[in-house]
């Protein structure tokens, strides 16, 4: 029969042998010895988008789906446009159709179902386009849930998929509050904008960036405080989307809206 | 045609890329999941907690819940769009996914099924293997039969006294910490929804213990449905026989009153759950309504707007109350009980599709909407897994189990 200061004493024991072990283990995590003396990385890649510059023209669009091979015809998209239109009696209207991979060339708006909305320009308080790619958050929720770990986010921020492991079960699909990712109608694989990482990482820039004729978009290095991208976030006004959800994002917009979903 | 297209018509403002990705087999998922957990947790009721009056549903209820466990993952993998693929859960596991933790938590589940229907069985699998080594001339048959039990017996022979004591301790133990198990099983499955914060009607920290009532709900339920079907089978037998080989079966009379008597006592334990499982689901409900955050606006107009049929009709009414009426009532008989568990099992099945396709009724712009035409009838292999015809397959596939390891496992003898 053990006694009660012997069962006590060992249960000290034995919670101290496990812990001390443990303890150790967290002291020499390799990465926090990295990150002591170095910062990983010299770069963090953002976006900066002036919603005052863009016309709707839907470049960027096309040269996305071009350069990264999403089919033309496809009813997905990397990059797309919104056009938000507000009329004088409170309503909001928006729509993007096909992404605006051909511009918004029709003055209806795309209601959904093959309906449209005919609002005449005296109705119009006011409009504009926002355009809209991966948010390439700080904390990813796509990555946190995805169960094989086939997409992760590289030291410079960017999160990408690795097409050869994705199981292809949609969760990370779900968890994007932002409605970025799809699956590829040719890979079936998770798809999603990677700030163009092929062209980045060789000191271009992206294929929407190159595209825009009004320089609505454009790539900067938040660590470099030289940068004009960081420039004008770091002194100016700027907003992002769905702050609510935690989620870090790195996309920083000039000029947005309450109304901008 | 991109992936989620054929089934999904959006309405106003929806982001270009946003499809009703999860369908109907992510229905079938927690569904058929919940069922393993109901089964078994209900078979423990009587090892663990020994309530005498569902020996005969016990054991029923365990094989049942083993001939669905091999059911449960199959609608994940025909959700999947690269199926070959899904061994990589198992061999990656990236622990901050909730879907990662299914290995382990399913096969850990798993074996404690196994182990505690090896156990129930062994005295069985050694009487028989003991009875063909002894017998002459065995045929092919016989032989293959008697290789089968001489696997199972897993070499263990020892049919004394206390063998058989230590036995049904392990039962017992198996018993009892497979209900946390099943129950994390299910659980976590109601993590998978309820953790998904971008996602305004899935994220609620309630998802979890939703999720484990209606599972036990739906798994008793689908036992007593399945135990009084084969019930009702046997006294057709017995009324057919009993003129010629009375002594050998059990009479109709005899079944008919074991059977209203397993039938009173398992239904006023669904009865509890169902209660549990209802309260719960309406605190949900009023305190989204209470609070109403940003996303209440769309999500009122689909809970009490476009999906109020499949909510209000479908769901809590016919699928909640009139059973929980016809449950309450006295002198319960097996006619009512039939009906009941048949109509929890439809709401349970709505409740699943509620969630899963309700949650993607609306767009993350929360200005759109999203309806759900499900595929009838199948013209290709994706309309078939996520249609119609996928959902009855997964659905049905427990039955044909179940039937070949009740040849193995007699639950009735």
């Amino acid at each position: 029969m053990i006694s009660r200061r012997n069962l006590l004493k060992n249960t000290v024991r034995i919670i101290g042998g496990i812990a001390l072990p443990l303890s150790a283990f967290r002291i020499i995590d390799p990465k926090e010895i990295f990150a002591a003396y170095n910062d990983g990385t010299k770069v963090r890649w953002v976006f900066l988008v002036d919603t005052y510059k863009c016309v709707g023209c839907g470049m960027c669009v096309k040269a996305c789906k071009l350069e990264n091979e999403i089919p033309y015809d496809a009813n997905v998209t990397r990059t797309w446009v919104e056009r938000y239109v507000l009329t004088k009696d409170g309503n909001v209207l928006a729509d993007s159709p096909k992404g605006a991979r051909d511009g918004f060339t029709n003055p209806r708006i795309d209601l959904g179902l093959g309906q449209y909305a005919d609002i005449k320009p005296a109705e119009i308080d006011k409009a504009f386009f926002v355009p809209k790619l991966c948010n390439q958050c700080d904390k990813p929720p796509c990555v946190q849930v995805c169960p094989v770990g086939a997409t992760y986010q590289v030291p410079e921020g960017v999160v990408l998929v690795d097409r050869t492991w994705c199981i292809g079960c949609g969760y990370c699909i779900m968890a994007c509050p932002y409605g970025v990712r799809f699956f590829h109608p040719k890979y079936h694989t998770a798809e999603k904008c990677t700030y163009c990482y092929h062209r980045i990482t060789k000191g271009m820039t992206t294929a929407c960036v190159a595209a825009c004729p009004f320089g609505a978009r454009r790539i900067g290095n938040i660590k470099d405080p030289n940068d004009p991208v960081t420039k004008i976030i770091m002194t100016e006004r700027v907003g992002i989307l769905k702050e609510e959800y935690g989620t870090k994002p790195q996309n920083y917009y000039i000029g947005l809206s309450k109304e901008v979903k | 045609m991109v992936h989620g297209e054929l089934w999904t018509a959006k309405e106003l403002f929806v982001y270009p890329n946003e499809y009703i990705y999860w369908s109907i087999q992510i229905v079938m998922y927690p569904f058929m999941t919940g069922l393993v957990a109901g089964a078994f947790v209900l078979s423990s009721l009587y090892h663990v907690f020994g309530i005498k009056q569902l020996k005969e549903m016990a054991r029923f209820a365990l094989v049942f819940s083993f001939a669905l466990l091999f059911i449960a993952p199959m609608p994940l993998l025909f959700h999947l769009l690269q199926p070959f693929r899904g061994i990589n859960v198992f061999m990656t596991p990236h622990f901050t996914s909730a879907i990662a933790a299914f290995g382990i938590v399913f096969s850990a589940y798993g074996a404690i099924v196994a182990s505690e229907l090896w156990f129930v069985y062994r005295k069985r699998f050694v009487d028989i293997a003991l009875a063909l080594r002894n017998k002459q001339d065995r045929s092919l048959w016989e032989s293959i039969q008697y290789l089968v039990y001489c696997t199972l017996t897993l070499g263990s022979y020892d049919v004394s006294e206390e063998a058989l004591d230590k036995d049904h301790k392990a039962i017992k133990i198996l018993a009892a910490i497979g209900i946390p198990v099943a129950c994390f099983l299910h659980g976590y499955a109601g993590f998978i929804f309820g953790s998904v914060k971008a996602n305004a009607l899935w994220m609620t920290p309630l998802m979890p213990v939703i999720f484990i009532m209606s599972a036990i709900v739906s798994g008793i339920a689908l036992c007593m449905l399945t135990y009084i079907l084969i019930m009702e089978i046997k006294k057709l037998l017995a009324s057919r026989k009993s003129l010629s080989r009375s002594s050998l079966y059990q009479s109709k009379e005899e079944i008919k009153g074991v059977e209203i008597n397993v039938v009173r006592m398992t239904a006023r334990y669904l009865l509890f759950f169902l209660v549990f499982a209802i309260s719960l689901e309406l605190l949900d409900l009023v305190f989204r309504g209470y609070t109403a955050v940003k996303s209440w606006d769309v999500l009122r107009s689909v809970i009490y707007g476009r999906d109020f049929t499949d909510i209000f009709i479908l769901q809590y009414g016919i699928g909640n109350l009139i059973p929980l009426i016809l449950l309450l009532l006295p002198r319960i008989t097996i006619k009512r009980a039939l009906l009941s568990v048949s109509l929890i099992l439809f709401g349970v099945f709505m409740m699943r599709y509620n969630v899963v396709i309700g949650g993607q009724a609306f767009s993350l712009t929360f200005a759109g909407y999203m309806h759900y035409h499900m595929p009838i009838v199948p013209y290709n292999w994706e309309t078939f897994k996520e249609g119609l015809a996928g959902a009855l397959f997964v659905g049905l596939m427990p039955f044909p189990l179940f039937w070949f390891f009740n040849k193995l496992f007699p639950v009735f003898d």
